[in-house]
């Protein structure tokens, strides 16, 4: 091609196992472009990323770096063809300074290289001062802020003037201010002629920025266009916001505690380091409720249930009928019915499914564990067939089920999921939608889910909360969120 | 900024030298011999330093590179009888072929697998030393028919000067562009490869170094003890005191090293009365050091100023 690409995907597919994690993606960013990599969590877009890079080696497909062929190459050598990438989460060498940080990234790959160039440092002090870090070029990572963290990426992966710069979350975790001299400095990236791809959760967040987009869904590309043709998409809004739902919400004041909640989060405040996760958060769920807990990636909602579950530190209140959580152990309040599902499912992977079920039917006589069993079995069909199984065999949703089960097994009286929908098809979803619908119908147990897929926290729910930014910024019956706070989540 | 820069680390340590070298004037045979040994065994805990604190592999088999290192030169004395300079030197060879046998398949493996092949290769030098008892001496030991010279004061020169001149190395090896290539790659590989970094070769490199000053010094301290053992190269626990010695020193700081090698060395001469209590006292020690300073002395002494 006489006028190509910086960077040209093509037919790029990746399994792990029985997982088809991306799935024949082709895709293209000209010099000078920004491209807006868009998808739910587990969608494969952060896979995406790794094997443009070289850190997955895909098991199929062409990743061109101007021209050059280097899918299946190690990074270093990706690296060294023009591509950079600036990842999510920063890990800057932190008994060096700013400076020294940026300095790493422009020495050579040379073991012979005992003294620095001396170009090294005015090289080091240009690009600092081009991101904004002038000023803290001789503090520690440790001392300085988030955004000034996420500066010192940045300035990283330019060191070696990328032709292809890769961005995770561009903005995850930045206050509006900060994000918009994000940006600006991205549209600088990309006027000196790079090509840059954005991978996000949201069209939203990067509209402002992006040529074009590319959705994806579990692994495949479902839509690409413009921003706005991308928000306009049927397919992309059904996957973010479901087609109609259909809600079946029980109003607030049909519960017996109406006065004092099952759960009572009162101005909750949590902080990772710098980074405030919750911020005077509260919310309450009465007995028998499935209340769900709507936000996007890095909202808060791991953090809310972590300590919910006494993993974490807070300011503020924490009670359950009425009595304070404070002071009590994750063991204590598990035992005592608030039971957690995590994203990570963390389920015993070379143990059995009925392994895995008895273990969380430990403290249960074993007549009672049995019936447990047995009455699980018939909430999640699948299992019974799959017993014997090693549970690390199963596909997403099957260990999905199992981890609701074998949490099930303690008999909680709040269950709490966290993104049970994680990674999962579309299939498999309305699987697991009906077991929670059965749970719902036949039992008295109460349920806060936390969610991003809007289409599967909304049908189940009696009350929504929305977190934003670490605040709840909304709160109501299901029904209302499509036309309060639906365009949010596109 | 740094608590300390580097020059005036280096200063520093000059100076330490500097004023150690005085010390065979006033102090006797006794004292002299111990700290001969104690250097010698800086220089293992410095080499380990640079894989551990800096590369972030547990390498849990030094003595197989010093093992190497010294049985090496101490069989090659035995049988052909080379000048002595030449016996280190394959001696160092050695320890740098067999690190780099082990470290090649050994660095491919992740987290506990690395250790766990190094621990193992320890066994198996150790089986190797005890079966073949014609060439090595077996369990009873190897003697070598030469040593570098018989005099205290001198042998105690050589160790002090041999450790400051190691020391002076891998300290500015540390603090070179190459040592802060490597601290990113054991730190986050993914992320020092995606920088353009190839990680295996860095690592591959340190390993290299310190299989080169372990088998370097190993060999020479054949040649000042006259003799090699299991117990006193190869065993599991001396590679466990090394380590220690390190921790208590402070990882990360090449230099702290030494100064936990000549505290382990003190603290079990200082408690020989009690018998073989005294293992146990140090590695208690080193217990609490690892709980409550995982910094060590060094760490504890520049982290104050970081600090301020």
């Amino acid at each position: 091609m006489a006028d190509a690409a910086h960077l040209e995907v093509t037919g790029l597919t990746k399994r792990f196992g029985g997982l088809v994690a991306v799935k024949n993606m082709t895709f293209s960013v000209g010099a000078g472009k920004i491209l807006g990599l868009i998808g739910p969590n587990g969608s494969g877009k952060s896979t995406v990323m790794k094997l443009i890079m070289g850190i997955e080696r895909p098991d199929a497909g062409s990743v061109r770096i101007n021209g050059t062929e280097v899918a299946g190459w190690p990074s270093h050598k990706v690296a060294r063809m023009g591509a950079g990438i600036v990842f999510q989460h920063s890990r800057p060498l932190h008994r060096q300074t700013v400076l020294e940080n940026i300095k790493l990234a422009l020495l050579p790959d040379k073991l012979t290289r005992l003294l620095a160039d001396p170009e090294t440092d005015t090289k080091a002090r240009a690009i600092a001062a081009r991101v904004g870090l002038s000023a803290v070029l001789d503090r520690r990572p440790a001392t300085l802020p988030f955004a000034d963290l996420r500066k010192i990426e940045i300035a990283k992966a330019i060191a070696r003037d990328p032709q292809v710069l890769l961005i995770d979350e561009p903005f995850a975790g930045l206050t509006s201010k900060e994000t918009a001299a994000f940006s600006d400095l991205i549209c600088e990236l990309r006027d000196d002629g790079r090509a840059v791809l954005l991978v996000d959760h949201n069209v939203k967040s990067v509209a402002r920025l992006v040529d074009r987009v590319l959705a994806m869904y579990v692994g495949e590309r479902i839509a690409e266009g413009t921003a706005d043709e991308v928000m306009r998409d049927e397919t992309v809004r059904r996957v973010y916001l479901g087609g109609s739902i259909e809600t079946a919400a029980r109003p607030e004041s049909t519960f017996r505690d109406s006065t004092t909640p099952f759960l009572e989060v009162k101005n909750v405040s949590v902080n990772y380091g710098k980074a405030q996760a919750l911020d005077d958060v509260s919310i309450h769920v009465h007995a028998g409720e499935f209340v769900s807990v709507v936000g996007l990636n890095g909202a808060g909602k791991t953090t809310l249930f972590n300590t919910i579950s006494g993993f974490l530190p807070y300011a503020g209140d924490i009670r359950r009928e009425g009595a304070s959580l404070r002071g009590l152990t994750a063991a204590t309040i598990a035992r005592k019915g608030i039971v957690q599902c995590p994203e990570g499912r963390e389920l015993f992977i070379d143990m059995t499914v009925r392994e895995n079920l008895d273990l969380g039917g430990q403290h249960l006589p074993p007549a009672e564990c049995a019936e447990q069993i047995a009455w699980l079995f018939d909430l999640f069909p699948i299992l019974r067939d799959r017993q014997k199984q090693a549970a690390g065999t199963l596909s997403g949703g099957e260990q999905q089920m199992l981890t609701i089960a074998r949490a099930l097994m303690m008999k909680p009286k709040l269950l709490i999921l966290d993104e049970p929908t994680l990674g999962l098809a579309p299939v498999i979803l309305e699987q697991l939608s009906k077991a929670l619908e059965r749970l719902r119908q036949t039992t008295a147990i109460t349920v806060l889910l936390g969610e991003q897929n809007v289409t599967f926290a909304l049908p189940h729910a009696d009350r929504v909360y929305v977190l934003e930014h670490a605040r709840v910024v909304w709160e109501g019956e299901p029904a209302r969120f499509a036309a309060d706070v639906g365009t949010g989540y596109l | 900024m740094r608590g300390l820069s580097t020059t005036r680390m280096l200063l520093i340590g000059l100076i330490a030298v500097a004023l150690a070298s005085f010390l065979p004037l006033g102090v006797s045979g006794y004292i002299l011999g111990l700290l001969t040994i104690a250097y010698y065994f800086g220089v293992f805990a410095m080499a380990w330093d640079l894989l551990f604190g800096f590369a972030g592999e547990v390498n849990f088999g030094p003595t197989f590179l010093i093992g190497t290192g010294a049985y090496t030169a101490g069989i090659l004395d035995n049988l052909y009888q080379p000048p002595i300079s030449l016996c280190v030197i394959a001696g160092a060879l050695a320890a740098v072929a067999g690190g780099v046998v082990l470290a090649l398949p050994a660095l491919r493996v992740r987290g506990p697998y690395f250790g766990l092949t190094t621990l193992v290769a320890v066994l198996m030098l150790q089986n190797f030393v005890v079966v073949d008892a014609s060439l090595t001496g077996g369990e009873i030991g190897l003697t070598v028919p030469d040593v570098i010279t018989i005099s205290d004061t001198k042998n105690y020169e050589i160790a002090l000067w041999f450790m400051a001149a190691s020391g002076a190395i891998l300290f500015a090896l540390s603090r070179s562009p190459v040592g802060l290539i490597l601290q990113a790659s054991g730190q986050d590989a993914v992320q020092a490869g995606a920088l353009g970094f190839n990680v295996t070769k860095h690592k591959l490199t340190a390993f290299i170094i310190s299989a080169f000053f372990s088998g370097l010094a190993g060999a020479l301290l054949v040649f000042y003890l006259g003799s090699a053992s299991v117990g006193t190269f190869i065993d599991i626990t001396v590679g466990v005191q090394i380590i220690i010695a390190v921790v208590i020193g402070g990882r990360r700081t090449i230099l702290g090293a030494v100064l936990g090698a000549i505290f382990i060395i003190a603290m079990s001469e200082a408690l020989r009365p009690v018998g073989d209590l005294a293992n146990f006292i140090v590695f208690a020690m080193a217990l609490v050091v690892v709980l409550f300073f995982p910094n060590g002395f060094f760490g504890f002494l520049t982290r104050s100023k970081e600090t301020s």
